[in-house]
């Protein structure tokens, strides 16, 4: 016999714990992102502020000037340039192992090995590969340079890419390789034409989140980039760049100096935010 | 362990196209197919039916050495195309998968327009001018009955077709290189009624120009389009014969308890 009275108490009585669970879990998503909107608008209304036209065009001032006088575009310029060159050189690297992971090596030992230590160097704390690049170029090369800021952040970038390349390759299913192996085609065309092909977007996609991480990054520059107060052209000496510039200006006690740094917040804000949404846009783009 | 019947005195008249001899397949130690010999005939379609893991689809991964993308399977025995042996090592496997093109279940447009899609495999083995490109792609297409449907969006993505017309591209993609053979693996499981039954005329229409070897689960699609159809069970091969006389007559007990539905 069906015991009506019992099947509909327990039926509310999951109801209810259903209701519980999902208040703790919206509660915890408000608690998450109260904060996280907080930084974002902290910074954006602060950075907001120091917003002109010499932020961009002028150098970073002498201390002590009048607040609103200088800018950061020996900072930008040298960010842009260091951060441009360290994915030139970390990407292709890093796409071309995660590449030998996914296609050549995926179950021998040497790719366990590699996986192992590139999961290292993925969570290895920024300050110790700032130190790394310190000793070995800063220190033969008796000289902070911006060469030396791009390679550390270009040692920042590698992991992240073999590790997005590699999972995005894996994605991709075997019937398709299958199917381009079938028409005769050699490996390494099927990898660049097909496998390559179809996982264009993600692996582009960890390329940009990899760009999005050293834009902010602040302790392996300070050990090699250093900082400079003057636009340079090129990358032999010390560089400036906006997370160190930050750094020293929001620690100064003048006023104009702090008021850049905030615009410096604002600038890598916003420029993270774009490429986050960027990395969205073509991610969905593969899904479909 | 059943031994394979011999075929049919109609199917020995028949001009062989692949003849297979004495073949064991084995998966790691797991031997999943034991000494197959069967002669397949030029310019017919013959059918291999079976319960799933009877080993169709590993016999079928033999003719193009499918197999040796993965390194724990090996063959035995030999396959002769035209009287030479496909396993023998010194045969380039590129050349072998021209001459064998392959359909698999699942349909699989590559990542890129429809157009490159067919001229990705044509450009691995000739050089053609844009022009002589165009009209070999039209002809595939033409061939796979795609044309029409597909004759305004070329540069469109492949993706971006029904999964019977992507099938269809798939077989336009494996004819444009030019094959003798067409092995078709399950071409229609993922497909709707009305896409298959457009597969299964293309497969009549094909038998003309290429010699067609179909592994199906449904046996009403190799009694509709198969000329010979091959049962195997556990890695053996039942019975091979005529089609008609298969499913209307069948010599052995298991073949009739299969296809009468009373197992498997």
């Amino acid at each position: 016999m069906r015991n009506e009275a019992a099947r509909r108490a327990r039926f509310l009585r999951r109801k209810w714990i259903n209701r519980v669970a999902l208040t703790l879990a919206f509660a915890a998503m408000l608690f998450g992102t109260f904060w996280l909107a907080w930084i974002l608008w902290e910074t954006l209304r602060l950075g907001f502020e120091s917003l002109s036209p010499a932020l961009i065009t002028e150098n970073t001032p002498p201390p002590n000037e009048p607040p609103g006088v200088g800018g950061l575009a020996n900072a930008i310029w040298g960010s842009l340039v260091m951060v441009g060159l360290a994915t030139f050189i970390g990407a292709p690297v890093g796409i071309l192992s995660g590449i030998y992971l996914a296609e050549y090596a995926s179950r021998g030992g040497l790719a366990m090995t590699i996986r192992f230590v590139n999961d290292l160097l993925l969570s290895a704390p920024s300050i110790i590969i700032g130190l790394f690049v310190y000793a070995v170029m800063v220190v033969h090369m008796r000289q902070f340079s911006g060469w030396a800021g791009a390679v550390a952040l270009a040692l920042i970038v590698i992991p992240v890419v073999v590790r997005t390349t590699e999972n995005m390759l894996a994605l991709i299913p075997a019937g398709l390789r299958e199917a381009a192996y079938a028409l005769g085609a050699p490996k390494w065309k099927v990898i660049i034409h097909v496998t390559l092909n179809a996982a264009r977007a993600g692996v582009l996609t960890g390329v940009l989140l990899a760009v999005a991480r050293i834009c902010g990054e602040t302790a392996p520059l300070l050990f090699t980039a250093l900082n400079n107060q003057f636009w340079t052209t090129g990358l032999s000496g010390p560089t400036a760049n906006l997370p160190v510039t930050i750094l020293q200006f929001a620690m100064s006690p003048y006023e104009s100096w702090q008021q850049l740094a905030w615009g410096g917040v604002f600038l890598i804000t916003l420029i993270v935010l774009g490429l986050n949404i960027l990395a969205r846009i073509l991610s969905r783009n593969t899904s479909s | 362990m059943t031994q394979p019947t011999l075929p049919e005195p109609d199917i020995a008249a028949l001009p062989i196209k692949l003849s297979i001899q004495d073949l064991s397949f084995y998966y790691g130690k797991y031997r999943a197919l034991n000494h197959i010999s069967l002669d397949i005939p030029a310019n017919h379609v013959t059918a291999f039916i079976g319960p799933s893991g009877c080993g169709k689809s590993t016999l079928l991964r033999t003719f193009n050495r499918m197999f040796e993308l993965y390194p724990e399977q090996r063959a035995e025995g030999q396959i002769l195309l035209d009287g030479e042996d496909l396993l023998a090592s010194r045969q380039d496997v590129a050349l072998i998968r021209a001459r064998v093109g392959m359909v698999f279940q699942k349909p699989t447009p590559f990542p890129m327009s429809i157009f490159d899609n067919i001229a990705f495999g044509v450009t691995l083995f000739e050089q053609l001018s844009r022009i002589d490109m165009e009209e070999r792609v039209e002809w595939a297409l033409k061939k796979a009955a795609l044309w029409d449907e597909v004759k305004d969006k070329l540069p469109q993505s492949g993706a971006s077709l029904s999964g019977g017309q992507q099938q269809r591209l798939c077989i336009a993609r494996c004819i444009a290189i030019r094959p003798e053979i067409l092995l078709l693996d399950e071409p229609c499981s993922a497909l709707d009624p009305i896409s298959t039954g457009r597969i299964e005329e293309l497969i009549a229409e094909l038998k003309k120009d290429y010699t067609v070897i179909i592994v199906t689960h449904n046996m009403q699609q190799a009694a509709r389009v198969s000329d010979h159809t091959a049962y195997m069970y556990l890695g053996d091969l039942v019975e091979f014969g005529d089609t008609e006389q298969m499913f209307f007559k069948p010599r052995r007990r298991e073949t009739e308890d299969y296809i009468t539905g009373r197992f498997g």
